[in-house]
């Protein structure tokens, strides 16, 4: 295994309470690759996730990004490494206007507290927020405020503002949830086209849609790593039909 | 389209007629306002206490409207700024200038060492601590009556004529003294347009619009709530400094939860996150208060049904529905 490894976990765990959401999970995630994480609904996809970029503290075990230790940083520091997220339901600044979504986005690299200059004097972050709505398809979006979008374009949206912290790896926690299937499809495109220059990890519970994208997939049952390996071996896999096969059939 | 007229404020959006040129220019047109002012209202000792109000509001508005942070102790950072003015003038026979710029920066120390503190907390629990520390700030400056006067107050903050750019101003003329004290609020409103308009100023929108995301994207949220809060409190030391000179006294009320507690209702009633809007509510609030309280002693129960009236039609606020309107 001498794949470049972009993030790894070591045993991370994470408990509410009582309740074990992850136990133990250790895994690594190539660099410009798409990953996959999967399985059933309330597997811990998401707590795994949010481990992953710093929403979450995990209970126990590290987490590695670029061969650091990165437990327990703040999250904002893991946006200013190039770890970005979406969220799993639309996160948007809803009053802002598209473009000063992902505009505000952006700038949020290169300053916070310059309280003098106008924000419209910053031109390369005016055009970075343009070239981005361009990429997820909402140029003609771009001074609609974000809450007045359709469904779908708040979910591009949100990529492209993930997409303008320009991410070494970008999160994306159920991307196409709640999409009609031709929106589905724009944004897988979009999603494979982004993996030419970065490493994506996906959260996905729709086995299908994940299986032709993804190079790797690792696969979460009960809080556990029940399987990781390529799209063939985890087809093949039994244990994982049998647990998908107990939740929605096939 | 209903966009609320906070977002109508950023500059970024391209021009639509008169209404976009009218926000661009947003601080000339309220500067204007507040400068015509004393010509409506015959009242000008109370029209100069309003430009005061107005701008300890404004101070809060801030935070309040544009961060979506609620204070209960900005009689605090407004009182601060009111005594150490005073006590520069007073005490130390500072000139006036001096106890301004002493008055801004007590406004922002005292923001700093209780936002510091409070800054952890959310939500009701945020308004809370800072109620609980301006409380603090109250019984110090109560007790220390050697320097503030305790109870009775501080007096003797007479200041007669105000040099500025080498002309002599009598300051103990009602209009000249209006126009003073204007001038300095007018270079608030352009200070904090600019703020708004800046990068800073779209952090603070976006921390208040989503601060998940905002996190998410890089942004220090706890930074920037202790940033707008000390910003905050350079505003109200200012609006503090000039109420002492205003006024030639600073009483101890000036520190009171009660004082908190006008500019959150003064921001409801103008407008909370607009511009202009702290002023209106200011205005309105002396102005009732001063106009009811002639007829009878019973004014704070007018007052206070007025004030619940426009709560109820008028649910964001006088200058804030009235912005709203113009927007369709
Ligand atoms: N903050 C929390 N407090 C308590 N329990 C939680 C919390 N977050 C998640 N859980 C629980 O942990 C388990 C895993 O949740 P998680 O959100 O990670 O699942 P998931 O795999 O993302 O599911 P889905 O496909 O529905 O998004 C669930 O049983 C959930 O109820
Ligand atoms: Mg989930």
């Amino acid at each position: 295994m001498t794949a470049d490894v972009i993030l790894r976990t070591r045993d991370v765990a994470k408990r509410f309470g009582k309740f074990n959401a992850l136990n133990g999970v250790s895994a690594e995630f190539r660099r410009n690759v798409i990953t996959s994480i999967i399985g059933p609904n309330g597997a811990g996809k998401s707590t795994y996730f949010n481990l992953l970029c710093g929403v979450l503290r995990p209970s126990s075990g590290t987490v590695e990004f670029e061969g650091r230790d990165v437990t327990g940083m703040p999250q904002h520091r893991f946006a200013h490494m190039g770890v970005v997220k979406s969220y799993q339901i639309t996160t948007v600044f809803p009053q802002l206007c598209a473009h000063e979504n992902v505009r505000l986005a952006a700038q949020a690299r290169v300053t916070t507290f310059d309280m003098w200059r106008p924000r419209a004097s910053l031109k390369s972050l005016i055009e970075t927020a343009d070239r981005v709505l361009e990429r997820v398809g909402l140029a003609d979006r771009r001074d609609r405020p974000a809450g007045l979008l359709a469904h779908g374009e708040q979910r591009a949206l949100e990529i492209g503002i993930a997409l303008a912290s320009e991410p070494k790896l970008l999160l994306l926690d159920e991307p196409t949830a709640g999409m009609s299937p031709q929106e589905t499809r724009e944004v897988m495109d979009l999603i494979v086209s982004l993996a030419a220059e970065r490493t994506i990890i996906l959260v996905e519970h729709k086995m299908k849609l994940v299986l032709g994208v993804s190079e790797r997939l690792i696969v979460l049952h009960h809080g556990e790593l029940l399987a990781e390996g390529a799209p063939d071996d985890i087809r093949r896999n039994e244990t994982v039909k049998r647990v998908y096969l107990g939740h929605r059939g096939h | 389209m209903t966009v609320d007229n906070v977002v109508a404020l950023r500059p970024s959006e391209p021009a639509r007629g008169w209404l976009s040129l009218a926000r661009r220019r947003r601080a000339w047109l309220a500067s204007l306002l507040l400068i015509l002012f004393p010509l409506i209202v015959p009242f000008k000792a109370l029209a100069a206490q309003i430009l005061v109000y107005g701008l300890y509001a404004l101070g809060l508005n801030l935070l309040f409207g544009y961060l979506g942070l609620l204070s209960f102790g900005h009689a605090a950072l407004f009182g601060v700024g009111a005594y150490f003015c005073g006590i520069a003038v007073a005490t130390f026979g500072l000139p006036w200038w001096a106890g301004i710029g002493l008055g801004i920066f007590g406004g922002t120390l005292a923001a700093a060492l209780i936002g510091a503190l409070a800054i952890r907390t959310r939500g009701i629990y945020f308004a809370m601590v800072t109620l609980a520390l301006a409380q603090c700030v109250y019984y110090l400056f109560y007790e220390e009556a050697g320097w503030t006067g305790g109870e009775s107050g501080l007096t003797g903050v007479d200041v007669k004529t105000i040099d500025l750019f080498g002309v002599s101003f009598n300051f103990v003329d009602p209009l000249v003294h209006y126009y003073v004290i204007c001038a300095f609020v007018v270079a608030a409103l352009f200070a904090l347009s600019r703020i708004l308009a800046s990068p800073f100023g779209a952090v603070i929108e976006g921390v208040r619009e989503n601060e998940a995301r905002a996190r998410a994207s890089g942004i220090d949220v706890s930074r920037v709530r202790l940033v707008t809060f000390i910003v905050s409190g350079a505003f109200c030391g200012l609006a503090g400094a000039l109420l002492s000179l205003n006024l030639s006294i600073v009483s101890i009320e000036t520190l009171n939860y009660e004082t908190s507690g006008l500019a959150v209702m003064m921001c409801l009633l103008g407008g909370m996150g607009t511009f202009f809007g702290p002023f209106v509510g200011a205005a309105l609030f002396l102005l009732l208060e001063n106009i009811v309280s002639l007829y009878t002693v019973h004014w704070q129960l007018i007052v206070g049904a007025a004030f619940v009236a426009c709560v109820l039609f008028f649910p964001r606020g006088v200058w804030g529905t009235l912005m709203q309107g113009l927007e369709k």
